[in-house]
């Protein structure tokens, strides 16, 4: 219970109007993107700068209260659901300030409550390049982003948030300062902190400022649509790219069932009868190189028993090739009351092999599941069809998701390619990585955090 | 209370089949107007989702928080229109404002407003009429351009606002019922003016019987209309907008037309959209005499270009103007494209496109009543915008939105005029 007169801290610290107690201001705090169960925190508390964000965890922790940051609260895994001990929401979406665009030597400063799609604008606007794009970049933060190591659709050549953390500084379980990594492109000072933050999930650290690497923007880009019979040769396809040298910055996968979906939803004129499509995009620094290796692309996927294959002539063209990926989701999402959409990853020769998988576990429980991804890095967006309120169907997904996690590890795979682990699937990591993972990683967590107020029980549990 | 809230929940379980497909992505945070300025998630659609399910399933006990939240939206549907889910937003934040509203009560100002006034037309309209006569007393100019007011007095209902006089005289006695048959243009059309161009803005309603005539349409328009209903619905006085939506039903089925036309983006989308959507509790009979008129209603700009395809485009020259989408136009109706084509087919027009043409202006009714703070808030982004455009003036085809830019840009002293779209369009005949 948190007692008036700590109450009246948070307020003369925040402001009254940063500070939500009402019981509906609370609930509207109790959920994230994940299909879990609901837990109000105790309280919402939203600092505006810095030094409101340092002293609040401090004040947190000086009264042992559990502490979950919150930043646009779009995670798919329970990272912003207060734990069972409710605790705290803090919310970062008031520190939205890029404090730094520095166009000279290609980086950004900015607080971790900057919307991801506002920073990447920002950033093009002066001819720069800021690459990871979740589908979720419109309202995701970069706090969120580089708390859960983002990917999106152009992670295969230009990678994830990781690749672009150049530093992070952030305020400790006792709400001292610590700073990590730095402004130049070679940093070796100390301990690689700032690596062990990303991907943290809120659990070592509050974000304060974010250091993120620019880059050049590809001048020129090709975009194709490949139709396969067979899934077979459509992962085939994938890999025999890459072996030929070729990194598109998009290699997308639609199963027949997603196809089907979509089609249904936007007419766009997809082939429903195709086993699988593969959506390409290639870029780069030269328009002729570009179209060279779109020339390429097209001659292996043909090869590789590609029945056609559609080059987007122009960018109205293009746009409606995206518009088939980036409706796979609403299309899937429209179909059930319930979405499930999990995050298995694969090795990318074993993409049919984990399809075969997902749509004999579909058959197995009876279930609708429709399947895209980033094939090009063999990440999965197996999307369950279902009503949650149907507790005995939902029973089954629970089944199917297990399942199709195993059958990802034993592929070689792993737990998640981009949407964290947070609650959801916390009980999987000691099966894809050790029990002296584990621990090592609960000493980690007990001495940086020693009351175990930060995030408590996400990944690693306890 | 626990008994109440149980009767309450069972009343809002209705809408579960709707709540239950948000999948509670957060993407409506990016377009919600109301978020963008409080970055509360108990503001934008799916923080309220949520309240309203736990409500229903009696997992909070606070349904007076979750109505002030509900009634803290502009009802603007641009949630809904960027819904991965397809989530009918709109649909139940009425349907909840209507059953939360009700079950709490409604104010007694606002009992006095639409159950007194607002489903009594004859009543209403002397009332206003008498009000026009002695607003001069109280109010004076404040920018010529725009022909705005603001109070002489400290009168606290008008607050800071720059609000549009009643006029001198409203359309219904400029215009008396018409009743005419087709020339050439072939069709006979029905026109709902809706409160705000009888009474405000008569002029929009000249325009718009000006074009009609000018293209030999028949037309219908009777005596004795109401309101369309969407302030009563919105403050969830489901029983006005019944009363107001019957009377309204009787007075147009008395004449055949093709088409019942609106300049007014709200009244479309209330009688498009809305009237067909709260007629589940009506007779099958009723249910379809209401479906048979929604059907047959269209935005005047879309019947323009879509029916009668009048909007050739020209390379115009002279005056800049850029164009607002309302709200109820755009996002509820898909019209956008009509009323930029009856703009770029005026010579003495230069059109000039605004940035997020399509953001809420923050007027939203009520809404503008219950929160001027925010209402001006969000209108002042949208009127940053219209100056940066550098137009002369700004077109929209919602008098609501007319009202409320008016308001931002008089506030600001900007000399740039507010017009409907067929005030321009009519310029040209
Ligand atoms: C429609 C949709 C599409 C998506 N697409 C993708 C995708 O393509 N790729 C992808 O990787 N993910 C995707 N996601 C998942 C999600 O959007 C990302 O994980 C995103 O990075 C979360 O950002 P957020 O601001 O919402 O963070 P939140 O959900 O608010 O928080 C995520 C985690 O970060 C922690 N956190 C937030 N801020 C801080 C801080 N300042 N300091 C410390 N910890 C902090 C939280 O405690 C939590 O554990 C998608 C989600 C949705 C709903
Ligand atoms: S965008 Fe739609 S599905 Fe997503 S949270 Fe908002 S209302 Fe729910
Ligand atoms: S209707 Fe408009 S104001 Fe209301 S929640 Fe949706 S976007 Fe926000
Ligand atoms: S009056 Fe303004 S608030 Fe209403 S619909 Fe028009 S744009 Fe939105």
């Amino acid at each position: 219970m948190i007692s008036a007169s700590l109450l009246t801290e948070f307020q003369n610290l925040l402001g009254k109007d940063n500070v939500l107690v009402s019981e509906s201001d609370r609930h509207a705090y109790s959920y994230d993107a994940a299909v879990l169960d609901a837990v109000v925190p105790e309280l919402v508390l939203r600092p505006t700068n810095s030094e409101q964000l340092g002293k609040t965890v401090a004040l947190c922790n000086e009264n042992k209260l559990p502490m979950t940051v919150r930043g646009a609260g779009t995670n798919l895994s329970g990272g912003t659901i207060p734990t069972k001990e409710h605790g705290v929401v803090i919310l970062t979406n008031g520190l939205n300030k890029i404090l730094e665009i520095n166009e000279q030597d290609l980086y950004a400063v900015v607080q971790p409550g900057v919307v991801t799609a506002k920073f990447a604008a920002e950033v093009a606007r002066r001819g720069l390049f800021y690459p990871p794009d979740p589908g979720s970049q419109a309202v995701s933060t970069l706090g969120g982003n580089v708390s859960e190591n983002a990917g999106g659709l152009r992670g295969l050549k230009y990678g994830v948030t990781k690749d672009y953390v150049m530093g992070v500084n952030f305020w400790n379980a006792e709400g001292e300062y610590v700073k990590s990594g730095g402004k130049t492109v070679k940093c070796v000072t100390g301990l690689n902190i700032a690596q062990l933050m990303v991907g943290s999930e809120g659990t070592l650290g509050v974000f304060d400022e974010i250091i993120l690497k620019l880059v050049p923007p590809p001048v020129a880009s090709k975009a194709m649509l490949a139709e396969f019979d067979d899934i077979n040769k459509a992962s085939e396809t994938v890999a025999a790219i890459i072996a030929n040298k070729i990194v598109p910055c998009t290699l997308e996968l639609l199963d027949n069932a997603t196809i089907n979906y979509v089609e249904d939803f936007t007419k766009a004129g997809l082939p429903c009868d195709a086993a699988a499509i593969l959506l390409i995009e290639v870029d780069g620094g030269h328009i002729a190189l570009v179209e060279d290796d779109a020339e390429k692309v097209v001659e292996i996927c043909k090869k590789h028993g590609a029945r056609r294959v559609q080059m987007a002539k122009d960018a109205a063209e293009k746009n409606k090739l995206w518009e088939a990926r980036r409706n796979a989701l609403p299309a899937l999402a429209r179909a059930r009351p319930t979405t499930v959409l999990e995050d298995a990853t694969v090795p990318r020769s074993q993409i049919p092999a984990m399809i075969k998988a997902i749509n004999d576990i579909a058959a197995k429980y009876k279930l609708q599941i429709g399947t895209f991804g980033h094939a090009g890095d063999g990440n999965l967006h197996p999307t369950i069809l279902t009503d949650k309120r149907d507790k005995e169907e939902f029973h089954r997904v629970e089944q199917a998701v297990d399942e199709i996690f195993d059958v990802a590890l034993s592929l070689g795979g792993t737990l998640s390619g981009e949407h964290g682990i947070g609650t959801a699937k916390s009980k999987w990591l000691e099966k894809e990585t050790s029990k002296a993972t584990i621990i090592y990683s609960r000493r980690l967590k007990k001495a940086v955090d020693p009351n175990y107020l930060l995030n408590p029980g996400k990944i690693i549990g306890g | 209370m626990h008994e109440d809230l149980h009767q309450l929940a069972k009343m809002l379980h209705e809408l579960d089949d709707q709540m239950v497909a948000c999948m509670k992505c957060g993407m409506c945070q990016a377009v919600c107007p109301v978020f963008s300025e409080t970055m509360k998630e108990g503001d934008v659609a799916r923080g309220k989702i949520a309240l309203l399910e736990n409500l229903s399933h009696e997992m909070i006990a606070d349904a007076e928080g979750v109505q002030d939240k509900l009634n803290k939206c502009l009802l603007c549907g641009s949630c809904a229109a960027n819904c991965p889910s397809g989530v009918k937003v709109l649909d139940i934040f009425f349907k909840a404002r209507v059953i939360v509203n009700t079950y709490m009560g409604l104010s007694a100002t606002k009992k006095a407003i639409f159950q007194g006034l607002l489903t009594k037309p004859a009543l209403f309209n002397s009332v206003l009429d008498v009000a026009s006569k002695f607003q001069g007393v109280f109010t004076k100019t404040a920018n010529e351009v725009i022909g705005s007011s603001c109070s002489r007095i400290n009168a606290p209902v008008i607050g800071e606002r720059h609000f549009m006089p009643l006029a001198k005289k409203p359309l219904r006695k400029l215009e008396p019922a018409l009743n005419t048959r087709p020339g050439k243009g072939g069709y006979r059309v029905a026109f709902f003016p809706g409160c705000v161009i009888d009474k405000i803005y008569p002029q929009v309603g000249q325009a718009v019987l000006k074009v009609l005539r000018h293209h030999e349409l028949g037309i219908y328009m009777p005596a004795g209309q109401a309101c369309c209903g969407i302030p009563a619905l919105a403050s969830g006085d489901k029983e006005s907008f019944d009363k107001l939506v019957k009377c309204n039903l009787e007075i147009f089925e008395k004449e055949n037309f093709d088409y019942l036309l609106t300049a007014c983006a709200t009244c479309t989308a209330t009688i498009h959209e809305l009237w067909p959507m709260m007629s589940g509790d009506k007779t099958e009979s009723m249910q379809e005499r209401i479906a048979a008129l929604a059907a047959k209603t269209m935005d005047v700009n879309q019947f323009m270009v879509d029916v009668l395809k009048v909007a050739a485009p020209v390379q115009g020259h002279g005056t800049k103007v850029t164009y607002h989408d309302p709200c109820h136009l755009k996002k509820s109706m898909k019209v956008f494209e009509q009323p930029r084509a009856l703009l770029k087919s005026n010579p003495k027009v230069e059109f000039v496109e605004m940035s997020e043409a399509d953001r809420c202006c923050g007027c939203g009714g009520s809404f503008n009543l219950q929160h001027y703070g925010l209402s001006k808030d969000i209108g002042k982004i949208k009127r940053d915008n219209i100056v940066a455009s550098g137009a002369q003036v700004v077109a929209t085809g919602c008098p609501a939105c007319m009202m409320q830019i008016s308001d931002m840009l008089s506030q600001h002293g900007d000399k740039i005029a507010v017009k409907h779209v067929m005030e321009i369009y009519a310029e040209t005949l």
